[in-house]
């Protein structure tokens, strides 16, 4: 008997078990962005069909939406029609839709643990690999195809391959400085970008159980970076205390309810997981990238690797990642000059990393080198941050808010890095062309990226705070 | 594509670089199609490695080597990572490949493969290294994959492997068969989950 928790949240959604196959799961929650989801709803009209349970699917685009001028039309007429496309399958289909300027817009992943959309105990799936983020909730969440999308549409379900389940354990207390992101850079670069495919991870230990609601979203994000199919950390007290009267919530006697069955979501102290990975906090220090991968990563302070401890296999793909970077094996990067920083996306997106860059740019300067993108992840974060006076710190700094949405995470706006410039990116790939084609990625937390915009240059923000 | 699977004997186009993410298979800029037009995602499949910055082909790249070709993309391990986007399936299917071969998928593109009828073949680390090998020797060599029995055969050498796949799936594969087909036969035990749930 494993009695992880993972099993208790799956084995609660098996509507049937196909013979030598998959499993047929009833899914909670199925949420749809403007890119992955116009061939699904087109898939329903091909087959003349309905959607199944229309009051469980939420709409919202984010990965196009511009990030200045909402009110005004999209510019890029293909992205406006993919976010139209949106709008219209949304009515057609009779599904919630919150578009651009609504107040409940932003990146999926944020808004759906900030408005009590996504509960601890769900199955939750979205066309978008970090779904894994919402697993912070206490559900399990992951990221899905276009077919599995149509599937969920038609039926609520989707087959999937039960994973195994793993466990990664960080003990101890992290150190000044050290940040969720730091966590989960730090776990990728030991277990590499592949080295949890085929598991659903639950976060474990001091170090995770001490982290906000915030951090384990950006935590958990980060799950599909390492292969996991999702991450989670079982829900408590901080979760319940995160959910209470946000808009979706349970309210009254069903809020009271909940939260007994919430209670009763942990793995059991004789749970068994398949694979279980210990580290400690103390080993942790804030973290760049220097490849093309997220699991190319290292502490602020190191050198990059020598081609001779990657092994042969692998070593042709090192080497054009290094190249790609214009970086050298045993090069350190502090003192190198950076061109641009972004501060956003579903991994770092939050009131808690705004907070944290305001706290190191409050009483600087922005660096004349440096162009800035600060992008919240919705438009709550963006009415917090105004609440808070942070946008006064900003524009003090030299720095100025932008409209929220996927942004320069992936490019698919017009915050394209030009090609060769290199950019400190809270977000959560570095791959080759990510951020705009030929652009060049470190991937930190919002702390590394604050210290970059006002020295210009990779700096250890341990010594700004 | 829908359509059915039983004995596929190729040549292969080799791209032995491990990792190789789901943007490199079709960049985000290509997202931006409401339609599923497999000619167009496979027009742009590796786009950025096919292509250089000035638009120019990219000559070095394998995809633009005509000594290469066939239905069978065998690539390093960690295939498919990153983004789940299924338009990087759309793409491989649209360029004319059935088959990826490597040791090792990541998941979610993994089933992309599976619900576009492109079938992925995971092999043993020293069978992908062989076959690398034995391509780079002859770029006509001939691999076979025989769904019906589960087995991938390097014609150049003659060794043979047995790959993974659920009688599911396999049957799914070899009749052109697809998951919404079968979910929407089963209502019935959805509406039962949802009574009792």
């Amino acid at each position: 008997m494993a009695n992880t928790l993972f099993d208790k949240i799956w084995d609660r959604h098996v509507v049937q078990q196909v013979e030598d196959g998959p499993t047929q799961l009833y899914i909670d929650r199925l949420y749809c962005h403007e890119v992955t989801s116009p061939q699904a709803f087109a898939g329903l009209r091909a087959r003349g069909i309905k959607c199944f349970r229309p009051d469980h699917i939420f709409c919202m685009p984010d990965h196009n939406t511009p990030t200045h001028d909402q009110d005004k039309p999209i510019e890029d007429p293909i992205s406006k029609t993919q976010v139209d496309t949106l709008a219209k399958n949304a009515a057609d289909f009779g599904l919630t839709h919150f578009g651009m300027m609504h107040p409940n817009n932003g990146i999926i992943h944020v808004v759906g643990p900030e408005r009590g959309l996504s509960l601890p105990g769900m199955t939750i799936v979205c066309g978008d690999s970090h779904t894994s983020t919402q697993g912070a909730m206490g559900a399990v969440a992951f990221g899905i195809g276009t077919s599995e999308v149509e599937m969920v549409l038609a039926s609520q379900c989707i087959l999937q391959q039960k994973p195994k389940s793993m466990c990664i354990r960080v003990n101890g207390t992290l150190g000044k400085g050290v940040t969720a992101k730091d966590v989960a850079l730090y776990i990728m670069s030991k277990v590499t970008t592949s080295g949890a495919t085929g598991y659903f991870v639950e976060y474990m230990g001091s170090a995770v159980k001490s982290l906000s609601m915030e951090g384990r979203l950006t935590l958990c994000n980060l799950s599909i970076e390492m292969g996991a199919r999702g991450g989670f950390v079982a829900p408590d007290e901080v979760t319940f205390e995160y959910i209470k009267g946000r808009d979706y919530a349970p309210k009254g006697e069903d809020w009271d309810k909940a939260v007994a069955y919430w209670s009763t979501l942990k793995s059991g102290d004789d749970a068994v997981f398949d694979k279980v990975v210990e580290f400690d906090a103390a080993d942790i220090e804030p973290m760049v990238t220097y490849g093309t991968n997220p699991g190319m990563g290292m502490g602020i302070t190191q050198h990059i690797p020598a081609l001779d401890t990657v092994p042969e296999a692998g070593q042709a793909s090192y080497k054009k990642s290094l190249d790609y970077m214009g970086f050298e094996a045993g090069q350190s990067l502090l003192g190198t000059p950076v061109d641009y920083v972004f501060c956003g996306s579903c991994t770092n997106g939050r009131i808690e990393d705004f907070r944290a860059f305001a706290s190191i740019v409050k009483g600087r300067r922005k660096a004349e080198n440096v162009i800035c993108w600060l992008v919240p992840g919705s438009w709550m974060v963006a009415e917090q941050i105004k609440s808070e006076g942070l946008d006064v710190v900003f524009a003090e700094a030299g720095f100025e808010i932008r409209q929220p949405g996927c942004s320069a995470c992936l490019a698919m706006n017009d915050d394209k890095i030009p090609s060769g410039k290199l950019s400190v990116s809270t977000s959560n790939r570095n791959f080759e062309g990510r951020q705009g084609p030929g652009a060049r990625t470190i991937l930190a937390s919002p702390l590394v990226a604050a210290a970059a915009a006002v020295t210009g240059v990779i700096t250890d923000p341990r010594i700004l705070l | 594509m829908k359509q059915k699977f039983n004995i596929i004997t190729s040549t292969c186009v080799p791209l032995p670089l491990e990792n190789v993410d789901t943007d490199q298979i079709i960049p985000a800029r290509f997202l931006k199609a409401t339609t599923k037009e497999e000619k167009f995602f496979g027009e742009n499949l590796f786009r950025d490695w096919r292509y250089n910055a000035d638009g120019t082909l990219n000559k070095d790249f394998v995809l633009n080597d005509p000594t290469y070709g066939g239905e069978i993309l065998v690539a390093g391990k960690n295939f498919g990572s990153g983004s789940s986007r299924e338009h990087a399936a759309w793409a491989i299917a649209g360029y004319g490949f059935r088959v990826v071969i490597s040791s090792f998928f990541a998941d979610i593109h993994k089933n992309n493969e599976l619900n576009n009828f492109v079938l992925p073949v995971v092999v043993s680390e020293t069978f992908l290294a062989e076959l690398f090998d034995s391509i780079k020797d002859d770029p006509k060599t001939l691999v076979e994959v025989d769904v019906p029995n589960q087995m991938v055969t390097n014609k150049a050498t003659g060794r043979s492997e047995k790959f993974e796949i659920n009688g599911y799936k396999k049957y799914c594969l070899m009749n052109a068969l697809d998951d919404i087909d079968f979910l929407l036969e089963n209502k019935d035990k959805i509406e039962a989950w949802e009574s009792e749930n």
